[in-house]
């Protein structure tokens, strides 16, 4: 589950292509029904994110205090005009979930490019130059992993203030060491083989040698992570959110409306319950997509 | 899950057989720790409110109100000039005991001068214990008051001021003046641990500390030697419970008896519960949008008035202060003297709003930021909610406002230096007189530095106003010229005031005699509970 | 295997070092400024804010500020509380069983319900019974606690009332603190009602604290075992005609228990992490709610202070499960 587990099997993967590596893949892909199911969901929230402006039926910021607190439409005093209810100041939940779900797909989008950039880079450094600057980043990063990551995330923001930009840089921080570590690893396995040696007599530098060759070699580990990873930037996103410490009122970020809605858990259920269901399934999209692509990506786990 | 199903079934006759302790326990849901339990360094009702429990003063406030009465002074005497206060100690008075202290005496007056010097003199071994920072003390300007505080006898202490003051007595009837033992104080500062009488603190009051578990609960006895006579209820719980809904939750269940500061979203269903009454009492404050008036574009009149009538007052006190508040008008509360009922509220009217701000040069609109504090305060349920409102309203006229928020302290420094263009903000009086709200808030003294005039308004026919009034003693000649500061106020617009809450407090139905105070303070002494 | 013991001791140290770093500098970072926090609403006069910034050595260069704090780190001492003036050490001591009690409880509820059914899904696999379980084990990881704590205080304490709201233990109970763990207090205490009241409270916040480490033990055991029964000697026994449930829970369930023990290692961050929201939801009196106060009342040094207790915390159980794994499995020693 944790990238710690799985970094080992994935970087020992043997690269030896069999003919259609592609067409292999999809097979062991589309064999898997959940994988198949979180793919489905993922491309439905992107176009519900791509289309909002059209799929909304209201502004998500319009505020009309005469209708506020309004039960989804199948409850008694419900009407189709607002069919998740609004919240307490009249705004229409459905349109803030519909526009809230660029948010999501956005954080989610955003930290994992971060972490994987910088991430990779250090990593292939790390591998490569090892020495001091090995120990030094590696310790840095043991030392990121030694901190619960919520609560790392929470003093970062609360270094940087309080916001969406903020929160994603949080949150890419915390999550940063498992790419250095697999970035770092994937060098090691992959300079001690023959073919890197080869590039190295034949006179390829070492940057050369990162980018042309090491990098390519463990791409497919980094996917599986990134996928995971997706879904973990969102879950610690909106925890921050709902901790009021992400993305601030009005955006219809999703945690952010849930610590909005908190004061109303008692008195009107649906404020609370859809932005959570909306995260719930998202998240695990993700992650179906994530365990779907990892084992049609590891062949040794194949079956 | 199967697992939780049958765990409740275990568990659920077991509450239902938690039987009822047979002494009378009377539970309150706190809000929130306190920070200890020494008042005098304190400003927070959650703290107040744990140790005024434990403590006497020198003089007290009647229950429910604010006439003052005899405390650990059964009688006083001020002598012509009003500059000398002789007290006559109660005798007998009885200090609590507990697990590092069994006190060898009664109340005397070395306690009440140590009450004095604690705050007062910085030599005072104790005056830095737990914090140097004796706001309230300091803020009542009693260092500069205070000639001399002396021991005449056992039971009586002789206190002189500078000049006649005479709001002296109500002053000491406050939180910060009660009084700690100082036979309690010597000996833990001989035992090397000088802040264990503010942690495990000995009083006179009606209740004794039995246990404080920070953030679960505060447990008390009532002190059978109390001065008073034995409280009526036997044991005092404070369940220290944060979240509102939660409180609610837990009284209606009948976990809690009484509880503050309820969520006003649940307050329809707190009317319509039956075992639950809420008592309600006008509060003595103001939530208000302050424009700072020394920045463009606030600095001109027009786009003042002009924000005041595109924001929807009414719906914003429906919306967020539900039935917990009226909408404000003046920047002091109805229920104070001097109050212009006469004021019309500039109306809501974007279109005129839009015009205005055309005529002040901006036809198409502006761009602003828009504070809006961190905290819920007892003048604001919810300020981002409120921002989140206003800023809809705005747009309507074209005004992009930003939100922004900081750390709560952050955000008053940062109000007071005058960095934002609108913030909100607000205040509770302290002692009921016009002066604490409208020379404190709006007068150009304060404006200067980091004053608390948010606004930064200085108007000088206001300010002469204010400021003459303060020096006049006769209070019909200070009505007339408050009520004319408010006329200013109305036409110069520094503010757009948003609502007065009102105070409410829940309490369920077998709670006897419990009295709302105008402080805000819980009392518990005096209340009874039927049926147990 | 001294060598080994020595050497992950050792990589300890910088740990450690940068740990306080972290605590120091990156609290410092933060904007705010505590002593207007202290002063409360009513604000403070500049000379007494100069006069306190002194008392609290605020106003000395970080770099000596973080010597006088690595020293003090060194003889035990944490500091005091800025708002509360307690000591650091003895909040953190009196806030800390009660995390730890809810923590063990999770772990344990997680346990109990995860490795039976991560067995019985590796067992049956491809069953219905194998995905469903791995169908909820992965919803229970994606889940958002902070969300499910809402949800289930909603449906099982209020609308169905069952249990408690939040608090540790029924309010009426007076249960002296002996060893801070409630269930064990309240356990021996007189009051009989006591310790079903200090259980029931406990039944939600286990619940959502335990979902996610429930999830990865299932998800764990489930693939140990997997990777287990393919072994050669499985087969052998088998082959041996040794019943089923013998090779089972004798043979297989003892090897693939191994990776997951560590994990259970491994879930302690993950449950701190739980517990700042758990708490939060729950008004749970422990560690992680300690913190977030702290955080937004700007309170440096319970901040700095549990931040480092944590991390020191976390890095101790990282590295005796480091230890243990290395003990009982000679190809780690060598390995790395």
């Amino acid at each position: 589950m944790t990238a710690e587990t799985m970094e080992a099997p994935l970087v020992a993967a043997p690269t030896a292509t069999p003919p259609h590596p592609l067409r292999e893949f999809w097979g062991y892909f589309s064999a898997n029904r959940g994988a198949v199911a979180g793919l489905f969901v993922i491309v439905g929230v992107v176009l519900v994110a791509l289309l909002a402006d059209v799929l909304a039926p209201h502004s998500p910021y319009l505020t009309d205090t005469k209708i506020a607190l309004k039960p989804p439409f199948w409850q008694e005093g419900g009407s189709i005009t607002y069919p998740l209810g609004t919240d307490a100041i009249g705004r229409d939940i459905l349109s803030r979930l519909i526009y809230g779900s660029r948010l999501s797909l956005l954080i989610g989008v955003i930290v994992i490019s971060i972490s994987i950039v910088v991430g990779t880079v250090l990593g292939l450094v790390a591998g490569f130059a090892r020495g001091v600057t090995e120990i030094f980043i590696m310790r840095l990063m043991d030392i990121v992993l030694t901190m619960p990551s919520l609560l790392l995330a929470i003093v970062v923001v609360a270094v940087l203030g309080p916001g969406l930009v903020n929160s994603m840089l949080a949150v890419a921080l915390v999550i940063l060491p498992h790419y250095v570590r697999l970035a770092r690893a994937a060098v090691i396995t992959e300079t001690s083989k023959d073919y890197v040696t080869a590039a190295r007599v034949s006179g390829a530098g070492n940057l050369r040698l990162m980018f042309k060759e090491v990098l390519p070699n463990c791409t497919a580990p980094l996917i599986v992570q990134a996928s995971l990873g997706i879904s973990t930037a969102i879950l610690d996103a909106a925890a921050l959110g709902f901790l009021g410490l992400g993305a601030q009122p009005p955006s219809p970020e999703w945690g952010t409306m849930l610590a909005d809605a908190r004061e109303f858990v008692l008195r009107a259920w649906w404020v609370v319950t859809f932005p959570g269901l909306a995260i719930l399934i998202t998240v695990l999209a993700f992650n179906l997509l994530g365990d779907g692509l990892r084992d049609a990506l590891d062949p040794k786990l194949k079956r | 899950m199967k697992k939780s199903a049958l765990f409740a079934a275990i568990c659920v006759p077991a509450f239902l057989a938690a039987a009822p302790l047979a002494a009378k326990t009377l539970v309150y849901c706190s809000e929130g720790s306190p920070e200890n339990f020494y008042p005098g360094v304190n400003t927070t009702g959650t703290s107040f409110d744990a140790s005024t429990q434990v403590y006497s003063r020198i003089v007290e406030f009647e229950r429910g109100g604010t006439q003052v009465q005899p405390g650990l002074a059964e009688k006083w005497d001020i002598s012509a000039d009003g500059t000398v206060y002789t007290f006559h100690l109660r005798k007998g008075v009885k200090w609590h005991t507990n697990k590092n202290f069994k006190p060898t005496r009664d109340m005397n007056a070395d306690d009440i001068v140590f009450m004095f010097e604690r705050q007062w003199k910085q030599d005072n071994p104790y005056f830095k214990v737990t914090s140097p920072n004796h706001s309230y003390f300091d803020d009542m300007g009693m260092p500069k008051l205070l000639k001399s505080v002396e021991k005449v006898d056992a039971y009586t202490v002789k206190v002189t001021l500078n000049q006649p003051e005479a709001p002296f007595l109500a002053d000491l009837a406050m939180e910060f003046a009660a009084v700690q033992s100082k036979e309690y104080a010597d000996a833990m500062l001989k035992a090397g641990t000088p802040e264990k009488i503010d942690q495990d603190p000995i009083g006179t009051g009606p209740f004794y500390l039995v246990q404080y578990q920070k953030d679960a609960t505060i447990r008390y006895k009532s002190f059978p030697e109390y001065y008073g006579g034995k409280a009526k209820i036997d044991d005092l719980v404070f369940s220290i419970t944060p979240d509102a809904s939660v409180r609610w939750a837990k009284l209606q269940k009948g976990e809690c008896h009484v509880m503050p500061y309820p969520n006003p979203a649940d307050l329809d269903a707190m009317k319509k519960d039956p075992n639950v009454t809420i008592l309600d009492q006008a509060g003595l404050n103001i939530g208000y949008l302050a424009y700072n008036t020394t920045k463009k574009p606030f600095d001109d009149v027009r786009v003042r008035k002009a924000i005041n009538m595109a924001i929807d007052k009414k719906a914003i006190v429906d919306a967020v202060y539900l039935s917990s508040g009226v909408p404000a008008k003046n920047p002091i509360p109805p229920s104070m003297w001097s109050y212009n009922d006469a004021i019309k509220d500039d109306p809501y009217d974007p279109a005129a709003a839009k015009k205005l701000l055309a005529e002040a040069g901006y036809p198409n609109g502006l761009d602003t930021d828009l504070w809006a504090m961190p905290v819920q305060r007892p003048y604001n349920p919810n300020a981002k909610r409120i921002g989140e409102l206003m800023q809809a309203d705005l747009a309507k006229i074209g005004v992009k406002a930003e939100i922004k928020t900081f750390e709560w302290g952050e955000y008053r420094k940062r109000m007071q230096a005058g960095e934002h263009q609108m913030g909100m903000l607000g205040w509770t009086g302290d002692n009921g007189d016009p002066d604490n709200f409208l020379h404190t808030l709006l007068g150009c003294a304060s404006a200067a530095g980091n004053g608390s005039n948010v606004a930064k308004f200085c108007n000088k026919s206001f300010d002469d106003l204010v400021t003459k009034a303060k020096v006049t003693t006769d209070v019909k000649q200070r009505t007339e010229l408050y009520k004319q500061a408010q006329v200013i106020f109305k036409e110069q617009a520094p503010w757009f005031t948003i609502a007065h809450a009102v105070q409410l407090k829940p309490i369920r139905k077998e709670v006897v005699d419990f009295k709302l105070s105008p402080f805000g303070r819980h009392t518990f002494y005096g209340v009874d509970i039927k049926g147990k | 295997m001294l060598r080994f013991i020595l050497t992950r001791v050792s990589l300890v140290i910088p740990t450690f070092i940068g740990i306080t770093l972290l605590a120091f500098f990156l609290i410092r970072l933060v904007p705010g400024d505590p002593i207007e926090t202290m002063a409360g609403e009513r604000g403070i006069d500049a000379a007494r804010h100069e006069q306190l910034k002194k008392d609290f050595g605020l106003d000395k260069p970080l770099i000596i500020q973080y010597g006088y704090y690595i020293e003090r780190v060194l003889h035990g001492d944490l500091g005091k509380s800025i708002v509360t003036r307690e000591s650091v050490l003895s909040e953190f001591q009196t806030l800390f069983p009660a995390t730890v009690e809810l923590a063990v409880c999770a772990i344990l509820f997680a346990l109990f319900l995860g490795i039976p059914a991560g067995i019985l899904a590796a067992v049956r696999r491809n069953s219905i019974f194998d995905h469903g379980v791995m169908g909820i084990s992965l919803t229970g990881y994606s889940m958002p606690i902070f969300w499910w704590g809402l949800i289930l205080i909603l449906v099982v304490s209020v609308q169905l009332g069952w249990t408690p709201v939040s608090g540790r233990i029924d309010v009426l109970y007076y249960i002296e603190p002996v060893t801070g763990f409630l269930l064990i207090d309240s356990f021996f205490s007189e009051d009989e009602g006591a310790f079903m009241s200090a259980l029931g409270h406990l039944i939600l916040p286990t619940i959502v604290l335990g979902t996610q480490p429930l999830a990865t033990i299932a998800r764990m055991t489930r693939s140990a075992m997997l990777e287990v029964l393919g072994e050669d000697y499985i087969r052998t026994a088998k082959a041996k005609g040794l019943s089923r449930f013998r090779v089972i829970g004798l043979h297989a369930l003892r090897n693939a228990l191994i990776p997951v023990v560590t994990v259970i290692g491994l879930q302690v961050g993950v449950l701190f992490t739980g517990a700042i929201l758990t708490e939060t939801i729950f008004s749970w009196p422990g560690i992680g709610k300690w913190l977030i106060e702290a955080i937004f009342r700007r309170d440096y040094p319970v901040l700095q202070g549990g931040l480092l207790l944590v991390g020191v915390i976390v890095m101790s159980v990282n590295l005796i499960v480091d230890l243990t794994y290395g003990l009982i499995n000679p190809r780690i020693r060598h390995n790395r």
